[in-house]
């Protein structure tokens, strides 16, 4: 046989022609989703968020070994959070029932999207696996997962699991599915399609872009480059565990980790003292410049260090670090020129002194001028007028106070909603500018009363769309086998013309 | 004027005229006479375009046929692939589109030994009961009455005589009949120990879909075996999955010993049918496998394209999809009862297949075939039955088209009811 590259049939792409019927399915699965009450729904909801609790030790092992990012025991942590806690936080949230606004004279009646397409990125792949279907679920829509092809095995397996869960606890066949064997020519194919409601996009810039760009509606959401100020009036020790803390977290993966250091120059040196204390590795010139070249390519960030431990990537710079949980590069520029100050998905983290508030303000905004925007900054202070006039200066949508950036912008530890989607807004390239929560995967109904006082707002308590009395309509005279009403018809008709000549005659 | 390139019409009389004239008078001039004026132009999916532009959602399939809608665009693609390597083939010799089909039939189909191709399903048919008859070296067939196998020179004799009789092609001698659901009548037929085989539609279809009584097929079955007959499962329309399963016979259980698949085989884009048969009723394939010839038959670009049929019908997906549209057409039809009970009184189902029942005499599902017409919905009638709509929504029916099905059903029926009561005062 001659060996060919080329089968001799050019053949349909099996593998897109199965991903659109997976999009038939969902939507089957998302128009059953809709006639869900809320017990049903949260009926399905505990059972996949405990069937994703109980593998979160599992699948982290599963996500360092497969995609050689982070750190089992942060991941661990995320995964919980992302099921379980993703579920007690919004338990007691109502996304189904009608929502009566008596003062308003307006009903709202949740939409869900329908079918939400999502991408799921390498360095989270679980946490967003769990949290994406957890928001889907809840809010009835059925959810497409397409993990990036680096951890595409454990992802679907995840998803696998809350699938199977969610069917057995009463879910429509397709509510939650995974893409198997993800291409980007593949993902771009589908993301175009007329069948996906929204697309939600968590990924890098060009992942964002080709889905905002595909014409559906979509939620994308740009890089992070998180900027750190810690002021004269920080508690420097608190701070300096909460920096090195977040920095280390999954070996900084969150894309709300910290970037860069900016503190006032008349504490920096106690605060470094109580980094190192904390476990950070401050380096030398010649290290920071190792690092420097190391991390940074011409093509960007190496992404072969993304998530690694801060000893391992100290050794691959070629010096040693033993025991440290991040490297502290000391820089003296704050400008995009200086790569370090860029974002880094490693526990590298920048440091740089400022005089005062005003510089720190204009040092943030010049490293969130190449990337960052719209994302998240930091501030360790206890003066209300630095915290006020750095969130007023910064391009960042949200700017955490007093915790670390990675679980405090991210939501975890402040109240701005637990998400793995970072809403960058329109700075960044985003249509969302909040944490990604429940609410944003909903769309209502609104009945709108006249506002007329003349005209009295209806009684809507305590009825459901979903259980409305049955409207039987009502019998219509033309029945078959019914010749007697038949003649009786018939003889009407006859009598009203014999009527009307009478009258016209 | 309506201008197709290689020729044209006026307009669409020009073509009934012309359909009149040269095609079939009779079967043109009969669907004038019940209001559908039907002439199928473009098609899409399960869209059907009327010269005059109207669309109209198929539930009619030709019996399955378009079980996967119309020109779906896989498998289009997959002839226009083959189209650029094979043609018919040459029957004589064996073949890679052939041997591929035939080992993927053979596959999805658990006792079966051999496929043998034909065109049509009345050859396939032809070619299961030859080989049942060389098999058993009798030559007798039992059949149901209303019972529906085609037009060739065996298949018709087994089915209604209005088919066979005009061109006396009835064989009452060698082709007996028995009543449907009636085990007493079948074991009648059966225990001479003269019959060839016993050929049965896994559900009627021309008949409109009446349910096999629960352990009738196995039962039957039973008796073949006891008697020494075959069973023949014709599974054109109740195979492809249209069931929930591959083949009809495998959702009730029972094990044939020759099978024959047609219509959707190809989703409506080349003519292909099978006959798959077991070890024994193969048995020709050795001595002469000559024996029947078909030029047409097990065409290769059809196997290109059938291949690509089986393997889409063993996708989870399909599968999860039949299941659904079932789901859901048993709930609609429910919810349809109890809003038009006086007309629509019952339901028969298995998978995707169903017979809606309107009244227990007459013809009223001309009327409400007309009805549905009228509100952008093709469904027929059964021939045989003309009380039975026959229902067959497609495996691959998407959630927002079923919706709009059943709404345009519930639209069609105060339309029907006008019409089932003009008919009955006409009578």
């Amino acid at each position: 046989m001659v060996d060919r590259s080329e089968p001799l049939l050019k053949m349909p792409d099996v593998a897109l022609e199965q991903a659109r019927m997976m999009l038939d399915r969902a939507r089957w699965a998302a128009a059953r989703m809709q006639k869900l009450d809320r017990t049903a729904v949260l009926r399905i909801c505990e059972a996949v968020a405990k069937a994703g609790h109980a593998r979160a030790q599992d699948f982290a092992e599963m996500a360092v070994r497969e995609t050689g990012m982070g750190v089992v025991a942060h991941k661990v942590q995320k995964n919980q959070a992302c099921s379980q806690g993703i579920l007690d936080l919004y338990r007691n949230e109502d996304f189904i029932s009608p929502r009566i606004q008596a003062d308003r004279k307006i009903v709202e009646l949740p939409r869900p999207a329908g079918v939400i397409f999502a991408l799921v990125p390498v360095t989270n792949p679980v946490a967003t696996v769990y949290f994406k279907a957890m928001l889907a679920l809840m809010t009835r829509n059925a959810i497409i997962l397409s993990p990036h092809p680096q951890a595409k095995g454990v992802c679907a397996e995840a998803a696998r699991v809350m699938a199977e869960a969610a069917k057995a606890a009463g879910a429509p066949d397709g509510s939650i599915q995974v893409i198997d064997a993800p291409t980007i020519p593949l993902i771009e194919a589908l993301m175009g399609d007329e069948r996906i409601d929204l697309i939600v996009a968590t990924g890098g810039p060009a992942v964002v872009k080709a889905a905002y760009r595909s014409g559906n509606p979509a939620i994308g959401v740009g890089p992070g480059n998180a900027p750190v100020v810690v002021d004269d009036s920080a508690d420097l020790k608190a701070a300096a565990k909460r920096i090195v803390a977040s920095k280390s977290f999954d070996n900084s993966i969150l894309c709300t980790n910290e970037s860069t250091v900016l503190a006032f120059a008349s504490i920096a040196d106690r605060l470094l003292e109580a980094m190192k204390a904390e476990g950070a590795h401050l380096c030398t010139s010649d290290q920071v410049a190792k690092l420097r070249a190391l991390l940074f390519t011409d093509t960007g960030f190496n992404t072969a260090m993304i998530g690694k431990d801060a000893e391992v990537i100290a050794r691959a710079a070629g010096f040693s670090a033993p025991g440290a949980k991040i490297l502290v590069t000391p820089v003296d520029m704050v400008q995009p020129e200086e790569k370090l100050v860029r974002e880094k998905l490693a526990p590298v983290l920048a440091f740089a002194r400022v005089p005062g508030i005003d510089q720190a303000i204009s040092a943030a905004r010049s490293m969130m001028r190449k990337a960052g925007q719209g994302h998240s900054a930091v501030i360790h202070s206890r003066n209300e007028g630095h915290i006020l006039a750095f969130a007023a200066g910064v391009p960042a949508l949200r700017v955490a106070v007093n915790v670390g950036a990675s679980l405090g912008a991210s939501g975890f530890e402040t109240h701005l909603g637990p998400s793995m989607t970072i809403g960058t807004g329109f700075a960044g390239g985003s249509s969302l500018g909040e944490n990604l929560t429940p609410q944003h995967l909903l769309h209502f109904t609104r009945i709108a009363y006249n506002k007329d006082s003349g005209e009295a707002f209806g009684n809507f308590a305590g009825l459901d769309p979903l259980n409305l009395p049955k409207r039987v309509a009502a019998p219509m005279s033309l029945a078959v086998n019914n010749s007697e009403a038949d003649l009786r018809a018939e003889l009407r008709k006859i009598i009203l013309e014999e009527l009307k000549s009478v009258l016209a005659a | 004027m309506f201008d197709y390139g290689h020729f044209q019409f006026e307009s669409k009389q020009d073509l009934f005229d012309k359909a009149i004239k040269f095609w079939n008078p009779d079967k043109t001039k009969f669907w004038q006479s019940v209001g559908v004026d039907l002439v199928i132009d473009r098609r899409e999916g399960y869209f059907l375009y009327d010269m005059s532009g109207r669309r109209l959602i198929d539930l009619h399939l030709n019996g399955g046929t378009y079980n996967f809608g119309h020109r779906h665009p896989e498998l289009v693609e997959t002839l226009k692939g083959a189209l650029d390597y094979f043609d018919m083939g040459n029957h004589w010799f064996p073949s890679v589109a052939r041997s591929a089909l035939s080992e993927a039939l053979i596959r999805v189909s658990p006792g079966m030994a051999y496929a043998v191709f034909g065109a049509g399903g009345a050859e396939a048919v032809d070619i299961a009961l030859k080989s049942a008859r060389y098999a058993t070296k009798r030559r007798k067939i039992v059949s149901i009455i209303k019972g529906y196998h085609g037009h060739g020179g065996l298949s018709v004799a087994t089915g209604d005589e209005r088919f066979s009789k005009i061109f006396l092609s009835d064989q009452p001698a060698d082709f007996i009949q028995v009543p449907f659901n009636d085990i007493g009548a079948m074991e009648q037929a059966l225990s001479g120990n003269d019959i060839a085989a016993l050929i049965m539609e896994t559900i009627p279809a021309t008949y409109g879909f009446p349910m096999p009584n629960p352990g009738y097929l196995q039962a039957c079955r039973d008796l073949c075996t006891r008697y020494g007959a075959m069973y023949i499962a014709d599974e054109v329309q109740t195979g492809l999955m249209r069931t929930g399963e591959m083949w009809g016979w495998q959702a009730y259980g029972i094990q044939p010993d020759i099978m024959v698949t047609a219509k959707g085989l190809t989703g409506g884009i080349y003519p292909i049918s099978a006959a798959l048969l077991n070890e024994k009723a193969g048995g020709w394939l050795h001595e002469d496998g000559a024996a029947h010839i078909s030029t047409s038959g097990g065409a290769e670009l059809g196997c290109v394209v059938a291949h690509k049929v089986i393997e889409m019908l063993q996708r989870p997906q399909v599968r999860a999809n039949v299941l659904t549209v079932a789901e859901f057409m048993r709930d609609g039809m429910a919810e349809m009862i109890a809003r038009h009970g006086d007309v629509f009184t019952g339901v028969r189902q298995k998978g995707v297949i169903l017979g809606l029942e309107f009244g227990n005499s007459g013809e009223n599902a001309v009327a409400v075939s007309r009805a549905l017409y009228e509100n952008g919905v093709w469904a027929i009638f059964s021939s045989l039955d003309k009380r039975v709509l026959q229902w067959k929504p497609g495996a691959l029916l998407t959630a927002d088209l079923c919706q709009e099905i059943l709404d345009r059903f519930d639209a069609a029926m105060p339309r029907a009811r006008e019409l089932v009561h003009a008919a009955k005062k006409g009578n």
